[in-house]
């Protein structure tokens, strides 16, 4: 298995410690797994295309429906949004509550189509990443081409295992919201893999027509 | 007349909830086992193979199988020679899930329809209740997750359209739905009654174990038949390809008025959770 790190400079970066996690793939068949760290860049997200494999470690924000019509409804307004933008990545996720001990409870991926209607709006202001489960709308998929974002889905259901990947965790905006307010969480090696890249291809429709 | 104090079914629900949240039942278990066994994918058997390893740490850290722990629905089925003392039978069942959702730290998942405000306590609660014979009292806690609610369907078809038709409506409400109910998933599927009837159906369903057969056999190869159709399509799971796109298929079925044909088609993801509280 051939591994990658790339930063938010598109340059190498020594591969995090600490996780065990891999995809396991075709024996024989070699794939690469991209190691990407927050925030990203143009250059990180142009050569990932969708299939591979990639971990996230850094800062993401999880955001909701709600959520999402807050920010946008303050873009709107030309109102300053109570998180940053630029290079970030989003996870559609409201996990469960921690419990005593415990960093964060389950936290797992939601189904992004819900947050199609605000996502071309923010990957236009810089927003390079979602994380979520499902397929997008052709607006955000001819979004992530032109303002060159990508999509990512985590494995849905897998909320236990997930919340190893986190390693910190505080809301940073919308608390009246409860599980759905936006969390700044620090990830490590936390895995997903590329369904939409910058040049239009969508995994999930080549899956499906493959094994159909 | 057999007494049961509401107390005692608070308590039960309380575990219950818990109960169904953290511990993934072994029919589901044992689906997940035998498909990863049977699936073409090797992408596929990985992603299988995690939801076990998901299941594992859930069960020995105390720690949700899905961070959507769900709407609670209930079906009761209450002895009409069983007496219920010392309160309300509803409040006691939405206390269980009040104080459930409380101390086991699971997601408070409710809220206004259109404010989105929570109510903070994951209730009101579905229930549906029936009297039998007896003075046995039986509670089935479901948690349901909102992805494969999402992606449910119901069809008030032509009695023309036959089973034909209903086959061809679910497999399409399947291909429409792809990787956004979780799957694989299990399909409970509600035939006949009437346009409320046929969905009350379909979730009710989706409890009879995996892996037992329909106990009418004619409606036992339909669910073959229709399982068999569903995973010719590619889906995979998590909709990234492959053979096992859902694990089951459930029927049921009663007569309904002379001008309809209802279906329904209730999605229920891979994280199948149900606990049977028995009185």
């Amino acid at each position: 298995m051939k591994e990658i790190p790339v930063d938010g400079q598109g340059t190498v970066n020594p591969a995090m410690p600490g996780s065990d996690y891999k995809f396991q793939v075709e024996k024989g068949m070699e794939k690469t797994v991209y190691h990407l760290k927050t925030p990203l860049s143009q250059d990180d997200v142009e050569p990932l295309r969708a299939g591979d494999m990639v971990t996230i470690s850094g800062k993401i924000y999880t955001a909701r429906d709600t959520a999402h019509k807050r920010l946008v409804s303050l873009l709107d307004k030309n109102q300053n949004i109570p998180i940053p933008l630029k290079g970030q990545v989003f996870y559609y996720a409201g996990p469960s509550p921690a419990a005593p001990g415990k960093v964060i409870g389950a936290v797992g991926p939601t189904t992004s189509y819900r947050m199609d209607p605000y996502a071309p709006r923010l990957l236009e202001l810089g927003l390079k990443g979602m994380i979520g489960k499902g397929k997008r709308s052709k607006e955000v998929v001819d979004a992530m081409v032109k303002y060159k974002g990508i999509y990512m889905a985590a494995i849905g259901g897998a909320g236990a295992l997930l919340a190893r990947s986190v390693k910190g965790v505080r809301i940073v905006a919308y608390e009246d919201l409860g599980p759905e307010a936006i969390r700044e969480l620090v990830v490590e090696k936390f895995p997903a893999i590329i369904i939409n890249d910058t040049v239009g291809n969508d995994l999930y429709a080549d899956s499906q027509n493959r094994s159909s | 007349m057999r007494k049961i104090h509401v107390q005692n079914i608070t308590d039960a629900v309380k575990d219950a909830v818990m109960n169904a949240n953290f511990e993934l039942n072994e029919d589901i278990l044992k689906a997940l086992r035998d498909a990863k066994e049977k699936e073409v994918s090797a992408l596929g058997r990985d992603i299988l193979m995690k939801f076990i390893e998901n299941a594992a740490i859930a069960k020995k850290e105390k720690i949700p199988l899905c961070q959507d722990t769900g709407l609670v629905v209930m079906f009761v089925e209450m002895g009409q020679d069983v007496m219920l003392v010392g309160g309300d039978f509803y409040t006691a069942l939405e206390e269980g899930v009040r104080q459930g959702y409380r101390e086991g730290f699971l997601r408070k998942s409710v809220c206004h329809p259109f404010t989105r405000k929570n109510t903070g306590d994951n209730t009101p609660v579905i229930i549906h209740l029936d009297v039998v014979p007896g003075n046995d009292l039986k509670i089935w806690v479901m948690p349901k997750g909102g992805g494969s609610e999402n992606m449910s369907r119901l069809f008030m078809l032509s009695p023309s359209a036959g089973w034909d038709g209903v086959k061809e409506r679910i497999v399409q409400a399947i291909v429409d739905a792809g990787p956004n109910p979780c799957p694989p998933t299990i399909l409970g599927v509600g035939i006949g009654g009437n346009f409320e009837q046929c969905a009350i159906l379909s979730k009710r369903a989706l409890l009879r174990p995996l892996g037992t057969s329909n106990p009418d056999p004619e409606i036992d190869s339909m669910e073959q038949e229709l399982l068999e159709a569903v995973n010719k399509i590619g889906v995979g799971p998590q909709g990234l390809g492959g053979s096992t796109t859902s694990l089951a298929a459930h029927i049921l079925m009663m007569p309904c008025h002379i001008a309809s044909l209802p279906v329904a088609l209730n999605i229920q993801c891979h994280s199948s959770r149900h606990v049977r509280i028995d009185f």
